[in-house]
């Protein structure tokens, strides 16, 4: 394997990604990592001199909604998604910013 | 000699555009629902969930990119911001990164030292974000999604202005712009226009910027104003003293005006950015830019020159006028009825920027309609009610746009221009008042003001005062 990915690199991505990895699974991680990276320089070797780069693989383009409203308050389904429920609002841990 | 500083300012500007949808969803942008009210899978960030473009945000923002002389990319696309905070839903903003919609524009600027071009490096789309409500008796917050995917544009400028005159002549420029094509109503205290201030200074005569600080909160142009004054103040009085001025984003306190720093610098910022997968991307041809250009309404430089012709208004009214979108909509339609554009026009640059200014509104907020309006211009000028009447009725049109005519019948208010009653009662004025009456006889002119008030208070307020003064004076010179 050509990549290597070190404990700081993965110390954070995990932050960035809010999860708390055990050793193990850190150990997996780096793995999984160097793999991908590895995958992507196999692409890397691709000349795509003069090749435009390609943001959405389907070739379609330009799809829009008028601006009518369609949706009616749903309120009381959409907040059985909530992971609690206070004052019609979806309660989270105090944040502060 | 003390060191002599320059601050460098560049701004970015959210405003929230006026479409009755959110940008990727067919919920209302309605302002002031009762939470979450207005949500879908979209607005909420549900798995599976697909945002749909709403193409009436794309006719907005390149209307205000062209209006403020931008390229315009015709090829554009969207990209997810990655962060996690609970008013994101998704834990990603989609916004627009590589490809923005708008690129390389400007806009002049007049202050006292001159003209100036405010160069725009950008403009893209992108959602609000919800609001976050801190609970007061538990430790926890309330989210609310109605403004969850609202329809923004940010409009990012170069480091071009040097000043808080210059970056409020730049803000005010940027709302009559986007107010004249209809774009939003840019109010800052409602939060659908927000600017954040990005300030270095550096010694005058120095090539390179400072360290920048990025200010947020601030919402009006006094706020604004002061927030730069002390901002410049703080990093010159840190650059003294030898310290470094810090990275970071700050959050300005109106009340104490004081800011504080919001995020500290180990709290790395990395939105990793990437193309958003389930839209495609948007390609604007040369007619619908040709369409928009074509569709874009008449700006203020036109109104004013317009309004000086067509109306005959002195340079000071029209200046007035066309400051605010809102007035010069009310001014051409009450004039279109009345035909008095003079008339209409001191109604609303005297009694209606009073009102306001009492009620602590903004010209935008004015929610009389023309049609009244030009009712009582007719009424005044026709002689059915006197001036002092005509304002007290003004009052009444402008806190709950009530018709004059009506107001005026049901309440007695007319003029009386039947002499038969007006005599009658200046002879019992006249002879309730004898030392008045002695002193004008006397040769004291100012009597007769005390008499012809005594009369306009018998009268109720209902006579012509011209018409009192003439007939008292017959009374007594006889």
């Amino acid at each position: 394997m050509a990549n290597i990915i070190s404990d700081e690199t993965i110390e954070y991505v995990s932050i960035l990604a809010k999860l708390e990895l055990s050793e193990q699974e850190k150990k997996q991680a780096r793995k999984d990592m160097a793999r991908m990276l590895d995958y992507i320089d196999k692409l890397n070797e691709l000349d795509t001199t003069g090749v435009e780069p390609v943001s959405h693989v389907f070739s379609v383009n330009n799809v829009f909604r008028e601006d009518v409203v369609t949706n009616s308050d749903d309120s009381q389904n959409m907040l059985k998604n909530a992971p609690a429920v206070k004052e019609q609002s979806y309660k989270v841990p105090k944040t502060v910013l | 000699m003390a060191k002599q500083y320059e601050t460098v300012i560049g701004l970015e500007v959210h405003v929230e555009l006026a479409t009755k949808t959110k940008i990727f969803c067919g919920c209302s942008t309605a302002f002031g629902g009762a939470p979450n009210t207005h949500t879908c899978p979209v607005c909420t960030g549900m798995p599976g969930s697909l945002p749909v473009l709403n193409k009436q945000v794309v006719e907005y923002a390149l209307a205000v990119g062209l209006a403020a002389n931008c390229r315009i990319n015709q090829y554009c696309k969207f990209d997810r911001k990655n962060y996690f905070y609970p008013d994101n839903p998704q834990n990603y903003q989609i916004s627009q990164l590589y490809l923005p919609i708008c690129h390389d524009g400007g806009i002049e600027i007049e202050t006292a030292a001159g003209t100036k071009i405010i160069r725009i490096h950008e403009i893209h789309m992108e959602e609000d974000a919800g609001k976050l409500i801190h609970d007061e008796w538990e430790d926890c917050s309330l989210v609310d999604y109605n403004r969850s995917g609202v329809p923004l544009i940010e409009i990012v400028s170069e480091p071009d202005m040097r000043s808080a005159d210059e970056v409020i002549a730049y803000l005010e420029k940027l709302r009559l712009i986007i107010q004249y094509l209809g774009a939003s109503d840019c109010k800052l205290q409602e939060g659908s226009m927000r600017a954040d201030v990005n300030l270095s200074v550096r010694e005058v005569g120095t090539p390179e910027f400072g360290t920048r600080t990025e200010m947020k909160n601030l919402n009006s142009f006094k706020a604004i104003g002061r927030a730069i004054e002390a901002e410049r103040e703080r990093q010159i009085e840190l650059l003294e003293a030898g310290k470094p001025v810090i990275q970071e984003t700050r959050r300005w306190d109106d009340n104490k005006e004081y800011s504080y720093a919001m995020r500290s610098k180990e709290d790395a910022q990395d939105y990793r950015y990437f193309p958003d997968p389930d839209l495609v991307p948007v390609i604007i041809s040369d007619e619908w830019i040709e369409r928009i250009k074509a569709a874009q309404p008449e700006l203020r430089t036109e109104k004013l020159k317009r309004y000086k012709e067509e109306f005959e208004i002195p340079d000071y009214d029209a200046g007035i006028l066309t400051s605010s979108k809102k007035m010069a909509d009310i001014f051409e339609a009450a004039t279109e009825i009345c035909k008095k554009p003079k008339k209409v026009s001191n109604w609303l640059m005297v009694e209606t920027l009073r009102l306001l200014k009492e009620s602590g509104q903004e010209p935008e907020d004015i929610a009389f309609s023309p049609e009244n309006l030009a009712k009582l211009v007719e009424l005044a000028d026709s002689g059915v009610i006197n001036s002092s009447v005509a304002k007290e009725v003004f009052v009444k049109i402008f806190s709950d746009d009530i018709d004059p005519e009506q107001y005026v019948e049901e309440n007695g208010l007319k003029t009386v221009n039947d002499t038969g009653t007006l005599k009658k009662v200046i002879e019992e004025i006249v002879a309730a008042n004898p030392q008045s009456v002695a002193d004008y006889k006397g040769g004291k002119q100012k009597a007769i003001g005390f008499l012809v008030g005594q009369t306009m208070k018998a009268m109720k307020g209902k006579a012509d005062p011209a018409s009192v003064n003439a007939l008292l004076r017959e009374a007594l010179d006889q």
